[in-house]
């Protein structure tokens, strides 16, 4: 691997970073406006408002950069970069095609991964302390919550298909991947994205920043491109899971001419779940705190340990 | 509580279908700027004078409840129509305006008016940068008079309308008169 080599693929994978969250953005506003009856934007740019996240993006740019007073000043301006780098690193680790698609192949991909993502929640905390406001504070503190209860049925649905696969790396296990592993990992699947999701802080588990209640959680007192940044992140949060989810339990690039359309059928997997994303957040309304627990501690963690019992077995008996 | 039979998550497949299923049929959004709207009949956009019809008898002004209707006049003397007649005095207009900015849109002045000087237009495009530029002069008022649509057609089995059947009784009074003499 030389230094052409590295540089091509990091410069694929920033761009994929840059451009897929846009994407999933744009397609939010449309796809949510037409299951609302309306039509979204329709100006900026020309056709149907296709660059209505461009026009954000500018606008956000050009606000005033706030910290407020009382606020751990440091600490506060770090947070958005922390909340968005993890998910560039994330996208490094995930292949999109087979023989070396792949930015960088990572013997223990899948705990790189959920490790590093692991870390963008701790942008919303930190944001959440350092910002000297109530409201912030309990964002912040709906968030530890959150990350403590849907964090373990998201590593015990990945640690199934990691033991169905016999490794941890991430092409490891699309190498290994048959198609009937679709039935078999169908609960851990389940729940990986539903976990995804809460770890996301995607309505309907979006308590942390429930806007009606404490404005916007962690991310209240930011403005201007800081704020951008957050926003940003949750959407290379939709494209990191749905890419995560579409590996692990969707095999990838498998598919039809995988040798040549690997890329293509990684990109239609990933799409297909990110339309899932924002489909799941027009459709239903917010789930309470405790809800959210019980959901996550009743529900995910005994079917992901059911996923995983059903995992060993069929690896024994096999 | 009722008991329910419903299987479990059918109700979360329920709330996925509904907005599946609106997304696959055409928003309802108005293109405003781009496409005009399909205003309802009888819309109330803006109050049109036709001033042909007005005798400044004040009684829209009177009854506005906020004051937002300007009535200007003078009398003037009519010659007498026949020789020894009596001279007759009418009244003249001078000025009617309506400051928009005050209007509430109640119709009171339309309904009160006898002799139907007052028509709502469903014309709505009348917007300014300047509060003060919204009172609108006769001028203004008398060029929305020819946007005010046709009156709804009648109810196949409705009565006549008012006007239609004092005309027809004074026309049959003097059809009869005709044939007796």
């Amino acid at each position: 691997m030389d230094a052409l080599d590295v540089t091509l693929r990091l410069v694929a994978v920033l761009l994929a970073f840059l451009l897929l969250p846009l994407l999933v953005g744009q397609t939010e506003h449309k796809v949510m406006a037409h299951m609302q009856g309306r039509v979204g934007p329709m100006y900026a740019g020309g056709f149907h408002g296709w660059a209505q996240l461009v026009a954000d993006g500018v606008k956000f740019a050009q606000k005033e950069d706030v910290v407020p007073a009382a606020a751990d000043r440091r600490i506060f301006q770090l947070a958005p970069a922390v909340a968005l780098i993890p998910y560039l690193l994330v996208l490094v680790a995930i292949p999109v095609a087979p023989d070396g698609g792949v930015g960088q192949a990572i013997d223990a991909g899948i705990f790189f991964v959920l490790a590093v993502m692991g870390v963008g929640v701790l942008g919303s905390l930190m944001g959440g302390w350092a910002s000297a406001n109530k409201f912030s504070l309990l964002g912040g503190l709906r968030t530890a919550a959150q990350l403590m209860a849907y964090e373990l049925p998201m590593l015990l649905a990945a640690a199934s298909v990691a033991m169905a696969a016999g490794t941890l790396s991430l092409p490891g296990i699309l190498d290994a991947w048959e198609w009937w592993w679709l039935p078999w990992q169908i609960i851990g699947g389940l729940v990986f994205f539903t976990a995804g999701l809460a770890e996301l802080q995607r309505p309907p588990f979006d308590a942390p920043i429930a806007d009606a209640e404490i404005i916007f959680g962690a991310y209240t007192e930011y403005t201007g491109l800081r704020f951008a940044l957050f926003l940003l992140a949750e959407y290379a949060g939709i494209v990191v899971v749905s890419a995560l989810t579409a590996v692990l339990f969707l095999g990838g690039w498998h598919g039809p001419f995988a040798g040549t359309l690997g890329w293509l059928w990684m990109l239609l997997k990933t799409g297909v779940l990110a339309f899932g994303v924002i489909w799941l957040r027009v459709s239903y309304p917010r789930l309470r705190e405790d809800q959210l627990q019980r959901v996550a501690w009743t529900v995910l963690v005994p079917l992901a340990l059911l996923q995983i019992a059903l995992t060993g077995v069929v690896k024994v008996v096999m | 509580m009722p008991r329910t039979t419903a299987v479990f998550g059918s109700g979360l497949a329920k709330g996925l279908a509904v907005t599946f299923r609106t997304m696959t049929r055409r928003s309802v959004t108005e293109h405003y700027p781009d496409v005009q709207p399909d205003l309802p009949p009888r819309s109330r956009g803006v109050i049109g004078l036709f001033e042909e019809n007005c005798t400044v008898c004040m009684l829209c002004a009177r009854e506005c409840p906020d004051w937002c209707i300007y009535i200007d006049s003078h009398k003037e003397t009519v010659p007498p129509a026949a020789p020894g007649g009596r001279e007759r005095s009418r009244n003249v207009l001078d000025r009617f305006a309506i400051d928009f900015a005050l209007c509430m849109y109640c119709g009171i002045c339309i309904e009160v008016c006898p002799f139907d000087a007052l028509f709502w237009s469903p014309e709505f495009e009348y917007a300014e940068t300047d509060i003060h530029e919204l009172t609108h002069e006769r001028d203004r008022l008398r060029e929305w008079m020819w946007t005010v649509p046709e009156p709804p057609a009648l109810d196949p089995a409705a009565e006549e309308p008012k006007e239609i059947a004092a005309a027809r009784k004074t026309a049959d009074k003097w059809e009869r008169a005709g044939e007796e003499a």
